[in-house]
């Protein structure tokens, strides 16, 4: 899977999971892993950090 | 054997752990992205995989807050409490709680405007340190040492002009070793505690990079921490205090979602395994 940004490869771990955040090598670009079913996964551009964001 | 809900909207380390301690004691877990997911006055607890307790996990401390009230409006019993989160997500209303509660915590000054605020700084004096009510990792905590910097963060303030930015919370210096002490409550138990020690500067954030070692609890932290967690409301909390040279353990932050990524590189407990326990036991009592 590419990255959306820049079109760098992104390596998204086997035992990654459904809300976890994968950053583009190249270009810094965070995606959260909105499916994944066996190797057919899907990614969404990743929230930014919020003000309230924290413990 | 019981089933646990992680709800979260950004799935870290903590909750990773979490449900793999869950899994390890036996018990069903489901994770719960509070992004995706959404509730209506009619809706009813058997609409969704909650399980018998549900650990709130935002990171987002307004949606976890929020989404805690709908769990609590379904009956469905959640760690934090909704009170508690309330209490430990806004700076002033856990300042003002210790206090109340005869925890040392270090001198705090409220103001409800720029022109108070700079009252209040011109009664009480420099330095002083400016933080956020609302926020976390150390963002926008920066010491006041004199009035430009005085007069460029109140100019910030005004441009930015949120419904939070009109209320200054600022807080005496503590003079003290350059580090602070996390201590990781489970139902006002101190079950681990670190020194977290900044690289030279003001923060000793661990999102900030401040390096985690291990620190021995001792009765004084153990009674700080439960009489905290008490003044809190209960739950799983982080628990911040700093060694003030003359005073000694002051509390100065109470952690609602707490983070441990760093402590579990040097803790004897297993933090995350107390804290699935302690949510399983709490809807078995």
């Amino acid at each position: 899977m590419n990255c959306s940004e820049c079109d760098a490869n992104l390596n998204i771990p086997d035992d990654a999971s459904v809300g976890e955040i994968v950053s583009c090598p190249d270009c810094g670009a965070d995606f959260e892993i909105s499916k994944k079913e066996g190797s057919n996964v899907e990614l969404k551009q990743a929230e930014s950090v919020g003000e309230d964001w924290g413990e | 054997m019981s089933k646990i809900c992680i709800v979260f909207d950004r799935l870290r380390s903590e909750e990773k752990l979490l449900q793999k301690e869950a899994a390890g004691l036996g018990h069903d877990t489901s994770m719960l992205d509070a992004k995706i997911t959404s509730i209506n006055t009619d809706s009813k607890k058997t609409d969704f995989d909650f399980g018998d307790v549900v650990l709130e996990r935002c990171i987002s401390y307004f949606r976890g807050l929020h989404f805690t009230s709908c769990l609590e409006f379904l009956d469905v019993p959640v760690i934090n409490e909704f009170d508690v989160a309330n209490n430990c997500g806004n700076k002033m209303f856990m300042s003002l709680l210790l206090k109340k509660h005869n925890i040392p915590t270090p001198k705090t000054y409220f103001s409800f405007s720029k022109d108070g605020a700079t009252e209040n700084i011109n009664k009480v004096g420099f330095p002083l340190v400016i933080k956020p009510v609302i926020g976390s990792w150390g963002r926008g905590v920066m010491p006041i040492k004199d009035k430009d910097t005085l007069d460029a963060m109140i100019e910030i303030r005004e441009l930015t002009d949120g419904p939070y930015d009109r209320i200054y919370y600022l807080q005496e210096l503590i003079n003290r070793p350059p580090r602070d002490i996390r201590i990781i409550s489970v139902d006002g138990k101190a079950i681990a505690a670190m020194y977290r020690k900044s690289d030279g500067g003001f923060k000793t954030n661990i999102a900030l990079g401040a390096e985690p070692e291990l620190c021995e609890i001792t009765n004084e932290m153990e009674d700080l921490v439960a009489n905290t967690s008490k003044a809190m409301g209960g739950g799983i909390l982080g628990v911040d205090l700093m060694e003030d040279e003359k005073r000694g353990l002051l509390v100065h932050e109470v952690n609602n979602t707490v983070e441990f990524k760093g402590l579990v590189k040097v803790a004897k407990n297993n933090i995350p395994k107390e804290m699935v326990e302690f949510a399983i036991n709490s809807v078995r009592k």
